[in-house]
């Protein structure tokens, strides 16, 4: 299967500071990559390079048949191919959750509003929130945004979708049906890539697990790697999160 | 007393001074909110000259008193264009370059102040830059803005009493002409004060209720 998103030696600086040394992976149509890793070790910075957030110093990166690194990127044709999810949801608080999730498909695809409401709703039931269409995102708890989020960026019908620790600042319980509403959509074939410190999702739903490590790709293999890790970083990475 | 005192006639004089007065900072509003819009969005766009350009002209505005440029545009103008141009035109223009320099730099702090994970998102959403400003950033901004915009109306009203060194006649300019004629300065200066002070302190009460109101900081 040829792969959905390609990162070659990817080199990424913050002025002097090195945060991508070199870094490379391929994620294929419908898989699921975890990226794990320590703060600092460049994992973030990476899915954001992917959505052409940051810009990159060297290496390549394809994205959906998009080059990230050439300069007559066509950023918006990029992200009508990419979803992504922040960790602090950033939904847009002067709009209702069914505004917020129509205003991508009418301003962008320039899908009448009827039909833009058809689609808010469909994307709403797909995340367990059918009935909150016409709330304010303040009147939602953190769980709840983050799903609207997430159906936000599934109106625009992505080819593949990024999660920024979409569940670090929810507690346990709210992390639960936010991460359900992931793994339905694993299921459902959508290629994924997500930055995450949830070990056990990890393990149970990434046909692929990433670990960063000194913004290089430590060590790569399949969720059971993390049960038996062959580097001693990532031995007491996972020891240290248990 | 003599028949000259302080009279009805003299508070309807002022009443209909404080009309011109509202209608230079009416002026002054509408002009300096147009120019002052175009020059925020000047300020923080992705074109480096505009960026300096709008910067420069903020700075001018800013650094130079308003009678000045009043004294400018009144006298300074009619040394090229002949005979003086009308007191109001001078005062409107005058006013009117005063608060598009302020109300710029008010507004780009707001345009500014609204998170740039918000810019992220909308962009995230494949919306084109307009389309940002348009239906994510500025709706945001325009909460943020509403309380020091009304403080600052409140500035402008002040202001237009400058208008009367070039002989506009509102509310100062009339409160001076009624004192030449009678000579009572602390009464008709104390009933100037009341009328300024009727115009401004709702609009400031009205301010201090939108920043409660709209409790910006918790967004």
């Amino acid at each position: 299967m040829s792969p959905i998103v390609k990162l070659t030696d990817v080199h990424k600086y913050f002025g002097t500071y090195k945060v991508l040394e070199g870094v490379t992976f391929e994620v294929p149509r419908g898989g699921v990559a975890a990226i794990i890793g320590q703060s600092g070790s460049g994992k973030s910075t990476a899915l954001r390079c992917i959505n052409a957030l940051e810009a990159i110093q060297g290496g390549t990166i394809d994205v959906c048949g998009h080059a990230i690194q050439d300069p007559e990127l066509n950023r918006r044709a990029l992200r009508c191919d990419v979803g992504m999810v922040f960790q602090s949801y950033n939904l847009f608080p002067h709009l209702t959750v069914e505004q917020n999730i129509m205003l991508a498909p009418t301003c962008v695809k320039l899908m009448r509003k009827p039909q833009a409401r058809d689609l808010a709703h469909q994307v709403l039931a797909q995340v367990g929130l059918a009935e909150k269409a016409e709330h304010y995102p303040e009147q939602l708890s953190g769980g709840q945004q983050q799903r609207v989020a997430i159906a936000r960026s599934l109106a625009m019908k992505p080819k593949l979708m990024l999660f920024d620790e979409v569940t670090s600042a929810l507690d346990p319980q709210l992390t639960g049906e936010v991460l359900k509403v992931m793994e339905e959509l694993a299921r459902g074939g959508m290629t994924m890539i997500l930055v995450t410190h949830e070990m056990a999702f990890a393990r149970k739903v990434a046909s692929q697990v990433i670990y960063m490590h000194k913004g290089t790709v430590w060590e790569t293999g399949s969720g059971t790697m993390l049960d038996s890790p062959r580097t001693a970083e990532l031995r007491s990475f996972v020891n240290n999160g248990l | 007393m003599t028949t000259s005192a302080f009279s009805i006639v003299h508070f309807e004089f002022l009443c209909w001074a404080a009309l011109w007065t509202i209608g230079l900072s009416a002026i002054a509003l509408v002009g300096g909110s147009l120019l002052g819009f175009v020059i925020a969005l000047a300020r923080i766009s992705s074109n480096k000259s505009l960026r300096w350009a709008s910067s420069l002209y903020i700075q001018l505005v800013q650094g130079t008193p308003l009678l000045v440029l009043l004294f400018l545009l009144y006298y300074g103008i009619a040394v090229f264009v002949g005979p003086t141009i009308p007191s109001i035109v001078a005062a409107g223009a005058g006013l009117t370059i005063y608060a598009s320099g302020f109300l710029a730099e008010i507004w780009r702090g707001c345009i500014e102040a609204v998170p740039k994970s918000q810019w992220e998102a909308a962009e995230c959403l494949a919306l084109r830059r307009s389309q940002r400003m348009v239906h994510v950033i500025l709706p945001q901004a325009l909460r943020i803005a509403t309380p020091p915009t009304v403080g600052f109306v409140v500035q402008v009203v002040k202001n237009t009493s400058l208008a009367s060194v070039i002989g506009f006649i509102e509310l100062a300019q009339a409160g001076k002409l009624i004192n030449n004629s009678i000579f009572e300065p602390f009464t008709v200066f104390v009933v100037v004060a009341a009328i300024y002070f009727g115009i401004c302190f709702p609009l400031s009460a009205w301010s201090r209720t939108l920043e409660r109101t709209l409790n910006v900081a918790d967004r």
